[in-house]
């Protein structure tokens, strides 16, 4: 259940100046970031930079998965894409050893991500590394007034979702982009200046328009990177994470707060195979124990920030104790297990297997494997998820809260509907950077996405005060959510991506 | 009687235009040529007054008015008419501004033209450029809406339409991406360039044959600048009551989409009359779709239901006689 930001590009912000961009006058608005960059200022501005269709910024698993789908369509694959990410090992062939414990920054993949990551071709290669299917999942509290078992045969499915490790998502669709017709290059640097001008007529320009005359009448968008060169391109993406640099030189703004909760995660060992993912609300923050194959499994444990450095530093023998009481004995009871009440099948519907299960303890932690990482968490959304030329997916235009495991997954959704909507457009003969087509792509995810980000911040709130007649409550919605299984079957489905928006689909 | 049971529409339609065909020639049923001819309207009337020798010219005034939301216009147009459409010829290409219906409209039109389109010609729809090395023209261009992306799926693309004003506008915007600056624009009409020869593999006139004042000069001019076993594509409003409703009253007096007056309803044509019309002037139609408005999303969708807005595909016989 782990939301973690692969590539995050650094960005140098000390005197950052950003300007608004305004589409009505004819005056260049450059907007660029800090002062160490002097010698592009210098450089001289009839220098023709490579041309290309769309430039994706920021090569992490959104990234990367849209150039993966843009190359899967026939309509779309033909495309010159450019990849700017100055992580070096990018496109380096396949490094990951199999031997290895595996690395804690790993993502849940809902059974909708699944079938887009099979639509790309990418899913056969992350079969071949390390992945860990899970059809149960368990969810209780620490007042131990109830419980939750899903199980995947409730929805008559096989899994409920699939733990992967980042890398492995990344290098997968890497792979796919690699081995297909799409023309890419990858530049390993990092953005920093964006520049785009308002259109005007190309006449008086000769039978094919240089890539600088063709900026400077506004159909392109220049990109400067750290290493000097220049990138032209139709659109750009920004999938460069929360703290995205493309949002920032688009003037996009942004809505959101930060958790006052830190995020630790680590790979742990146990003595048998595990295959149900659990989680426990602890007063001041959830704790997630994910299967990812072969006997390990991966933490994400939310706290207060004293406590989460305190529990980074700890030495591992407590750390481990620490764990197997969050997630066991420690904070409250177990909760009983209550028998299924037959007198209120009118109203629980038919009865879903995972009613009948048992509460079970998780599997002790044994080992520690990783070393611990923490992550502050906040929740951050873009106002606008377009603007011109330039359109935002994944973490730059929202960021989630671990807590259910579905941010990357917004992020997947993202890149399909984006390459969906480019590849409507090249259908329908638009220019690929204009304004309709990137609000339709805002149309379908931007009120999925926030109706996504309401449910997540609403479970967090609950969770995060202990009072008598709120725990209640909670304690009422896990017997809802266990018994009553038509509900139970709704929040399976819109956890699995099957469903948009949580009512009304 | 023929707006009912949208499945067996495009049948019914196809077999009263054969049949209507084999009959002897008689002024078309639905009194279109005499509402025309009798109507009260000033345009109507003064074409009325015109002896029949004009009745070319007046087609072509008329084609003036297409794009630019007029009523048929003649030589004695008002000229307030025609500054008030030089005015909004400027807006074209803002989304949001007057043309804002047609370009909602657009890619609902283009989806068509294109799946009839790669049909005809038997290239892969999958392709980003199925119309490489085909000539199309579009009569009553106005901006280019439609130009432009057909331009983009790999047509040569030649632009024509009465008003000067659309024209260079049209020019102006083409130009600014070095795919759709191949596009040809004149400002003429689809007669003049009959009587010049040139012919097209596809002749697509969409929006404008309830602007002209003779339909049936036009669409034998249309065809004319088909090749054999070419595509013929034409666009209208359907005269039915419907139509009155939301693309006369809907659309001009509560939404104010369009400036009042731009449509006369008496004009619109019914999918028959497109029919027979067509089928005299040598082309078969094959296909037709209506548009629907959905107000809830705002988007157009493509539908059999073609009791208003609604597109006919045809290809014209070769010259070996009736297919």
């Amino acid at each position: 259940m782990n939301r973690v930001l692969v590539r995050k590009l650094s960005s140098n912000v000390c005197g950052t100046k950003i300007l608004r961009r305004t589409c009505s006058t004819d005056v260049t608005h450059k907007v660029s970031t800090s002062g160490s960059n002097e010698s592009f200022a210098k450089r001289n501005p009839t220098d023709d930079g490579p041309q290309h269709d769309i430039a994706i910024v920021g090569g992490g698993m959104v990234g990367i998965a849209l150039a993966a789908s843009l190359a899967s369509k026939p309509l779309t694959k033909h495309l010159n894409v450019a990849i700017i990410d100055n992580n070096p090992l990018l496109g380096r062939k396949n490094i990951i050893e199999k031997g290895n414990p595996p690395d804690p920054r790993v993502s849940t993949v809902t059974p909708a991500t699944i079938s887009f990551l099979k639509a790309t071709g990418a899913w056969k290669y992350i079969e071949e590394q390390r992945h860990a299917y899970f059809d149960k999942m368990q969810v209780w509290d620490y007042t131990g007034f109830g419980y939750t078992r899903y199980n995947a045969n409730d929805v008559h499915q096989d899994v409920l979702g699939c733990v992967v490790e980042n890398k492995v998502l990344q290098s997968s669709q890497l792979s796919c982009v690699q081995e297909s017709d799409l023309q890419k290059t990858i530049y390993p640097a990092r953005l920093n200046a964006m520049d785009m001008l308002p259109s005007s007529s190309l006449t008086g320009l000769g039978e094919v328009p240089s890539t600088t005359d063709l900026f400077m009448r506004g159909r392109l968008a220049k990109l400067e990177l750290s290493d000097g060169n220049s990138v032209y391109a139709k659109l750009v993406v920004g999938a460069d994470g929360s703290k995205s640099q493309v949002r920032e030189l688009a003037g996009i703004k942004t809505t959101g707060w930060n958790y006052s909760q830190n995020a630790i995660i680590c790979t742990v060992e146990h003595t048998f195979e595990n295959y149900t993912a659990w989680q426990r609300f602890l007063p001041n923050g959830p704790i997630a124990l994910l299967p990812i194959g072969d006997k390990f499994s991966n933490i994400v444990w939310t706290m207060d920030p004293k406590e989460a450095s305190d529990r980074k530093s700890m030495n591992e023998d407590d750390f481990i104790k620490a764990v197997n009481d969050a997630l066991d004995s420690g904070y409250g009871p177990h909760p009983e297990t209550t028998s299924s009440r037959d007198s209120l099948s009118w109203l629980t519907g038919n009865v879903t297997i995972s009613t009948k299960e048992r509460f079970e303890t998780p599997p002790r932690v044994v080992k520690l494997s990783s070393e611990r990482m923490m992550f502050p968490l906040s929740l951050r959304h873009a106002k606008d998820y377009v603007s011109k030329r330039v359109a935002l997916v994944g973490d730059s235009a929202h960021t989630v809260h671990p807590l259910a495991g579905q941010g990357v997954n917004l992020g997947f959704a993202d890149a399909c509907a984006l390459s969906k909507a480019i590849a409507e457009g090249i259908a329908l003969g638009t220019d690929i950077g204009e304004a309709n087509l990137l609000k339709r792509y805002e149309a379908e995810r931007k009120p999925a996405n926030m109706a996504m980000m309401a449910v997540l911040d609403g479970i967090q709130k609950m969770y995060s005060v202990d009072f008598g007649p709120l725990n209640a409550l909670r304690a009422a919605a896990f017997h809802g959510a266990h018994y009553i299984s038509p509900l139970k079957k709704r929040i399976i489905s819109y956890a699995s991506g099957e469903q948009a928006l949580p009512l009304f689909s | 009687m023929l707006f009912s049971k949208p499945m067996n529409q495009l049948q019914r339609l196809l077999l009263s235009a054969r049949r209507v065909s084999s009959s002897p020639i008689t002024p078309p049923p639905s009194c279109l040529l005499h509402k025309r001819l009798f109507s009260t309207s000033d345009t109507d009337a003064s074409a009325a007054s015109l002896p029949s020798s004009h009745q070319t010219v007046q087609t072509l005034e008329s084609k003036a008015s297409n794009k630019s939301r007029n009523t048929s216009s003649t030589t004695s147009l008002n000229q307030d008419e025609l500054a008030k459409f030089s005015a909004i010829a400027d807006t074209w290409w803002h989304s949001e501004g007057p043309f804002k219906p047609l370009h909602l409209m657009n890619p609902t039109r283009l989806a068509f033209i294109r799946s009839t389109l790669c049909r005809h010609f038997s290239k892969d729809p999958s392709s980003a450029r199925p119309f490489e090395g085909l000539r199309f023209i579009d009569v009553g261009c106005g901006g280019g809406l439609l130009s432009e992306p057909l331009a983009r799926m790999g047509a040569t693309v030649t632009g024509v339409d009465a008003v000067d004003k659309n024209v260079k506008i049209a020019r102006l915007h083409a130009d600014m991406d070095p795919v759709t600056s191949t596009i040809e624009y004149q400002c003429t009409t689809a007669e003049k360039l009959v009587d010049e020869g040139r012919t097209f593999d596809a002749v697509l006139a969409l929006e404008v044959i309830e602007h002209v004042a003779n339909p049936a000069e036009f669409c034998k001019s249309l065809s004319a600048l088909t090749i054999p076993n070419g595509a013929t594509l034409l666009s209208t409003i359907n005269r039915s009551m419907r139509a009155y409703a939301s693309a006369i009253v809907a659309a001009e007096y509560i939404l104010r989409w369009l400036p009042k007056g731009t449509h006369q309803w008496s004009s619109f044509l019914t999918p028959e009359e497109v029919t027979m019309l067509l089928q005299r002037a040598s082309i078969d139609v094959k296909e037709m779709a209506g548009f629907v408005f959905n107000p809830i999303t705002g988007r157009w969708l493509l539908s059999d239901d073609i009791s208003v807005n609604f597109i006919a595909y045809g290809t014209k016989r070769s010259d070996l006689g009736d297919i």
